[in-house]
Order: structure tokens, then sequence, then C-alpha cells
């Protein structure tokens, strides 16, 4: 039988996504912040706010909150949990050691990327299904499309900005603490946890600098009974992209696969 | 035929510090070789230029007949590299890993086979991480051959391991030597390198010292026997035949002499003490160990 390897580098990229998923699927700690926490968001926000009107559109909580907490699974998934993973991987030598293979280092970072692609999919689902069974939220039929399309370019551009932002990091203990610096204070501007219009304008005007912003305004979209069309919102999917771009243009500039602390 | 590592004049500058400070090194298809060296003596340095890890910052080198800086994926095909600090991959069991390197290769060697080779039929299907330290590192080993490799780097492969492990990893080590692969080793302990290596280079403050096999390195065929023994009381080593008196090195209780031609030494001594009726029960003859001759070599930069 061929090897991946002999099948050419997509049936490399799929090889290595195929391991990333079983290892993240048996760390602990990876499943219970991105695939569990989430879920708990989710059903603490519907607890307290249940049926009041919230946002802009004065939809009920539990409506507001399933595409709110999707962009938290999405940004687990694709940014937390990569990041945490990289540096780790990083400072024990693996992505060295995997450098030292013939494998060319786009794959590599390709078949991570479809994996994080795979879970935040996963995720998502997961929050719509209990949105659907137990609170009854139904997402319109003719905007899943835009609600697909908006996850996976979420997605990939979080996994871009997570190798970025990795280069800043330089152990493995501050991993944790630098994402949750990050990521905390924008879910909470960004109409994750907090609908949008009850924040004072000028910290509306920050939060739409950054990427998170746009992934749940594009999700909130695509949730709203009142949207036409596939519900795809250009302005924010590109803000996103473009946040995704930057993250890759970045990485590629600054990535290391080796060890920081061992770099004498 | 081509040298499979060849090295000439190679220097790599950190800041105002040569780590390398112009070496030469040639390895030949098949040899097991070992850089030997006090920590900071610029092994691990050299071994990262070899791998493609490292850039340098003058000589030339070609490894396999390619220069490292511009290593392809062909190249990576033909190069095993057990690092110096690498950790088992996070979730997945021995199996587990060597399935994953083996889809990197185009001709991968036998999964299995590859785990009995470093002895880890048992632990196949445990976690990497949870692998003691001993069973991690062949687990390196193994993956480093899992693309079945015609070069394989060993850089400190049994730094910090209790002496049943280290037996063990040399085991395998030896083992490649029956694979016809060539290895390059770098070690800090004298006893490895003398165990395994078919030829050594010494290499301290970012110059080779001394190269050889491990019976000739550093003139060590060439060096002195020493010869130790107690006289009796009432017995100095003033009294000793002049041929002796002229070896003589030292008189702490015990005379040392030292001798390039042992055995015509020892006769003469064994005669004059029949001759008096004195036996010599501690009588010592010893050429020095290659620690003594590392030590020796690597002394200057204590």
């Amino acid at each position: 039988m061929k090897t991946p390897a002999a099948r050419g580098p997509l049936a490399v990229v799929l090889h290595q996504a195929r391991f990333e998923l079983r290892s993240f699927l048996r760390n602990r700690q990876a499943r219970f912040f991105t695939l569990v926490l989430p879920l708990l968001f989710l059903v603490i926000f519907v607890a307290v706010f249940g049926n009041d009107k919230v946002g802009a559109l004065h939809l009920p909580a539990k409506v507001y909150y399933v595409p709110g907490i999707s962009a938290l699974a999405v940004i687990a998934a694709s940014f937390v949990n990569l990041v945490i993973s990289i540096t780790v991987l990083r400072e024990e030598g693996i992505l060295k050691r995997r450098r030292a293979t013939p494998v060319p280092a786009w794959v590599l970072i390709a078949g991570r990327t479809l994996t994080a692609l795979g879970v935040s999919l996963a995720s998502v689902v997961v929050l719509l299904l209990l949105g659907r069974f137990a609170y009854g939220v139904r997402i319109p039929a003719h905007t899943i499309p835009g609600l697909a399309i908006t996850v996976v370019v979420g997605s990939i551009s979080f996994s871009a900005l997570a190798y970025a932002f990795s280069t800043a990091i330089e152990n493995e203990d501050a991993a944790q603490p630098m994402v949750q610096a990050v990521m905390l204070p924008l879910y909470f501007i960004s109409g994750v946890f907090i609908p949008a219009v009850n924040l004072p304008s000028w910290l509306s005007h920050v939060a739409q600098v950054f990427p998170v912003e746009h992934l749940s305004g594009g999700l909130h979209h695509a949730f709203a009974p009142a949207t036409t069309g596939i519900g795809i919102v250009w302005s924010d999917l590109g803000v996103v992209a473009l946040w995704g771009a930057i993250g890759l243009a970045f990485a590629l500039a600054r990535f290391s696969w080796l060890p920081k602390a061992a770099s004498a | 035929m081509e040298p499979v590592v060849s090295v000439r004049g190679l220097r790599k500058r950190y800041g105002q510090v040569d780590a390398v400070a112009g070496i030469d090194l040639e390895i030949e298809r098949g040899e097991i070789f070992a850089f030997l060296g006090p920590n900071g003596a610029g092994k691990t340095t050299t071994v990262e230029i070899l791998e493609g890890f490292r850039t340098r910052t003058g000589g030339e080198v070609t490894v396999l007949g390619i220069d490292p800086a511009h290593g392809d994926a062909a190249w990576r095909n033909r190069v095993g590299a057990v690092l110096q600090e690498s950790n088992a991959e996070p979730g997945l069991t021995v199996r587990e890993s060597l399935q994953l390197y083996s889809g990197y290769y185009l001709e991968p060697r036998d999964i299995d086979e590859t785990i009995a080779l470093v002895g880890l039929e048992e632990k196949a299907d445990t976690l990497g991480p949870q692998l003691s330290g001993g069973q991690r590192r062949r687990l390196d080993v193994a993956l480093a051959l899992i693309g079945d490799p015609e070069l394989v780097f060993l850089d400190e492969p049994t730094t910090g391991f209790d002496p049943s492990a280290r037996r063990n990893a040399w085991d395998v080590i030896d083992g490649l030597r029956g694979l016809g692969k060539t290895v390059f080793l770098t070690t800090h302990y004298m006893d490895e390198a003398e165990q395994l290596a078919d030829r050594i280079a010494v290499i301290a403050g970012g110059r080779i010292v001394a190269e050889g096999t491990p019976g000739t390195l550093g003139g060590r065929n060439l060096m002195a026997a020493t010869i130790r023994f107690t006289l009796p009381a009432g017995t100095g080593a003033d009294d000793l035949p002049p041929e002796l008196r002229a070896q003589l090195a030292g008189e702490d209780g015990r005379v040392t002499l030292t001798s390039q031609t042992p055995l015509v030494h020892v006769g003469a001594l064994a005669e004059w003490a029949l001759a008096r009726g004195i036996d010599l029960p501690d009588l010592d003859v010893r050429r020095p160990t290659l620690e003594d001759v590392y030590l020796e070599l690597t002394r200057s930069d204590a």
C-alpha cells in the first residue's frame, strides 16, 4: 500500500489531521475548554437571561446567545487550543522533530488547521442541537450556508492568527494566561457575552477593530429570524479573512519550529 | 566512494564567540562515528548544522552529497535525527506515533519490526508521554529510523540515563551497525564512545583536538604505561637498579614508574625483587584509559 507521502501532499494533510484529532480527543483539558465549556456558557446565559429581549434586534436571550457562544466555540478550537498546543509542541522539541522529516511545513500547518476546523464545526453543531432541542431555537434553513461559510472562514483565520500569536509566547506556562488575557476582554466587548448595544460607543469602536466582533456579528446575522438571503455579512467576513491573512503573513515571516527556551 | 558526511573548515560564530572554530570531518558509509566532548564544546551546534537546523558562518559541508542548508524533502527522506531534547507526541501511543511518522516517508520501514528493533514490543500500545525516560529515548530512535534513513544523527542519546537504561540504548545503537546505517553520535561520555564507535573525534572549545579509533585516540597506544608497587619497610626507591630509577615518576609510600616499554621494566623489576626475596603483592601495570586521554585532551578548557 502506498504511504500518504507517496499519494501526495493532500493525503499527508489528511493523515496529519487524523492523528492531530486523535491526540486532541485524548486531551481531557482540551476537550473541556473546547467542547464542554461553550455548552456550559450557553446553559448559564440562557438560565440567567432566558426570555429577556436583548440586543439591537430585541431577540430573546436564548436566540441571541446560540450564535454568540458559537463564535466563542470557534475561537476556543481554532485559537485558544491551537496557541497552547503549538507552544507546547514547539517547546518540547516535537515540531522540530517533525521538521526533520520530509514533510513540507505548510502540510503540517494545514493538517493542524483542518483539525481545528473539524472541531469548530462539531462544536457549533452541538451548540445548535442544544439550542434546537433544549430551547427551541431554530436557525432559518436558508441561512445555513452563511453560517457554515462564516464558521469555516472564522476557523481558518483564527488558526492563522494562532500561529502568528504563538511566536510572541516564550514558554508553555505563558500560553494559557497570554491567550486568555487577549480573548476574555474581546469576548466581553464583541457581542459574545454582552450585546453590543449595551456598550458605550467608544468600546464598540474598539471592538470593531478586532476580528472577534466580526465573527460574532456574522454568526448573529445568520441566526436572526429576520435575515433574508444566505446569511452572509460580507463586510464582517472580509474583516475576519483580512485578519487571517495578516496572521498568515506574520506567521510565515516569524514562525519558528525550534524551542525558544533552548535556542542558545 | 564519496563520504557520507564531509566537513571542511566549518565555523559558527555567536556574537564574539566562535562556538565552532574551523573543524574538518569525514565520515564513511557504514561507520559509527562518535563526536566526543564536554558540554558547550560545540557538539550540538555542529550536529544541528549537519541536520540543516542551523546556518553556518563559514566552511563547506555536505551530507549525503547535499549542502544541508539547502536540504530538500528527498534529502530528508535519507536522514534520520534523534534530537537532544524532544518529547513524545502527546496523545499518541508508541505504535500510533510510528504510524504518523511512517506516513511522512515514501518507503518507510515496517512499524512492528521497528518497534521490535528498539525493544518496545511490550509498550507498543502505551501513550508516548507515559513511557520512562529510557523507553522514550528508544521511541525517539524508532521515529528516526522509521523512514529507513541511510544516515542517523544521535545527539547525546543517553544523557541522564541510569546504567541499565544506558546498556539498553547501547544495544539499540549497536544494532544499527547490523542494518548498515551510518551513525553520527554525539556524547560527553567516554565509555559510550569507546563502547560504540568505530572512530572518535574529540571536540573542545570548538576545535577538534584528537581523532582516532578508540584504541589509538590521542596517541593512546603510544602513551606511557604506569607501573606501581609498594616496597617493603627498609627498602626505598634509591635501592632500585639504575635503569628503573631512571623511570621514577613518584614515590609517596607507593612507587610509580612510567614506561614506554613496560615489559622490559617489569622484567627488570621482577629480577631485582626475586634476587632479594622481596614480594610486590600490589604490583600494578596500567595503560592510560580513554578517560585519562580524554581528560588530558580537554583539560585546558576546564
